[in-house]
């Protein structure tokens, strides 16, 4: 596949990986009139992620968050890398599979040739430092990393981690393409688990700690942190939003970096995941959903 | 209009559904979303749940959160897209 190269409005931000966060990124990107070319290799995975899209503009619209100015960005599937059109000129690549450094390092490595020099590769994590994965690419420079929360197209505000190697360039392309999303930015150095997810997943540990040492129920446990101390949604429907499995994963990262015995994972997360309860995705977590969202 | 027997159905099989959710007892007037009420997200499991429990079709302008504020809110809205529906 071949094409001049495009307009930088109208140049597709391309999305490795359909799974939760990939398709809120996508989302909020064709929300906000940018293309978006969105890859999964697995079998059956984009299907779901176009009907889960599809969901998350209905979502956007309800919230207020689909801009009235703007006509919503086209969609393009496909389930290789390979098969991108990269001669068309990504305005940016985002990796967004799952919290595995050395997964990442290895797609990040696949498409890195493919990519044209100086275009932002960014790899969405919760909790891997950048640098980490930098050495996985050539071009350690055009590497960065954003932390989108869930749901990416109703949080206002994005985490935009800058590794010791990142350069200004892809920052400053990644800040514009973020800006047209009409997001927050907030710049970060590397760290594990950078500012959030170092400060809310112990956190949310210690949430499911509490109700593992029978404390408090679930629904006290988020309704006292709600209503005592403003927290939005209270932690443990927090955890069902980011996914059980993908914090556990998330908490593994900082507690193997850190040390930090707040970090690992207590046993009632851990249980969760073996039952396949992962959350608002899966249908059930620490609550029941109508249906996985 | 929908029988106001339908609509009393619609509207204690709502707060059954609410109860059952949140663990908590719902009056049909109470702001769902208000201080110390639900999170904003829950709003698309009542889209979805509407949609699938009374075979209507939730989108344009009625896909605004103000519809799913109260059980009225969705009641009335029930009524008028199964209407709709049937005209």
């Amino acid at each position: 596949m071949t094409s001049a190269a495009h307009e930088p409005q109208d140049r597709a931000l391309v999305v490795l990986g359909a799974g939760v966060m990939g398709v809120g990124i996508t989302t909020l990107a064709l929300a906000h009139g940018v293309p978006v070319t969105l890859v999964d290799t697995a079998e059956g995975v984009l299907p779901v992620a176009r009907g889960r899209i599809r969901e998350g503009l209905r979502m956007a619209q309800m919230m207020g968050a689909l801009p009235k100015d703007v006509t919503t960005g086209e969609l393009t599937e496909v389930t290789a890398p390979a098969e991108v059109d990269w001669a068309a000129g990504p305005a940016a690549v985002i990796e967004a599979i799952t919290e595995d450094a050395e997964l990442k390092a290895k797609v990040l490595a696949e498409v890195a040739p493919a990519v044209t020099p100086g275009t932002p590769l960014i790899s969405n994590t919760s909790s891997i430092p950048i640098d980490e994965l930098a050495g996985a690419i050539g071009r350690p420079e055009d590497l960065l990393g954003t932390h989108f929360m869930n749901p990416s197209y109703l949080i206002p505000t994005v985490e935009l981690i800058r590794g010791p190697r990142t350069g200004e360039a892809a920052l400053r392309a990644t800040r514009e393409l973020l800006d047209r999303l009409r997001r927050k930015v907030i710049v970060v150095n590397d760290a594990p688990g950078f500012v959030t997810s170092r400060v809310l997943h112990p956190m949310i540990n210690d949430a499911a700690r509490v109700v593992e040492e029978g404390t408090a129920s679930v629904e006290d446990v988020d309704a006292l942190m709600r209503g005592c101390l403003g927290h939005p949604t209270g932690p443990l429907r927090t955890a069902d939003l980011i996914g059980i499995d993908n914090l556990v994963d998330s908490l593994w990262v900082l507690y193997r970096r850190t040390g930090d015995e707040g970090c690992r994972p207590c046993e009632l997360l851990l249980s969760k995941v073996r039952d396949g309860h992962h959350g608002r995705k899966s249908g059930r977590g620490f609550y029941t959903y109508e249906r996985a969202m | 209009m929908g029988t106001s027997t339908e609509n009393a159905s619609v509207e204690q099989q709502l707060l059954s559904f609410l109860e059952e959710r949140t663990k908590t007892p719902w009056t049909p007037d109470r702001d769902l979303f208000a201080d110390g009420g639900l999170s904003s997200l829950f709003a698309m499991e009542l889209v979805v749940h509407l949609e699938s429990t009374y075979d209507i079709m939730v989108a344009g302008p009625d896909l605004q959160l103000m519809n799913f504020r109260t059980v009225n809110a969705m009641v009335a809205m029930v009524d008028r897209l199964r209407q709709a529906a049937g005209e």
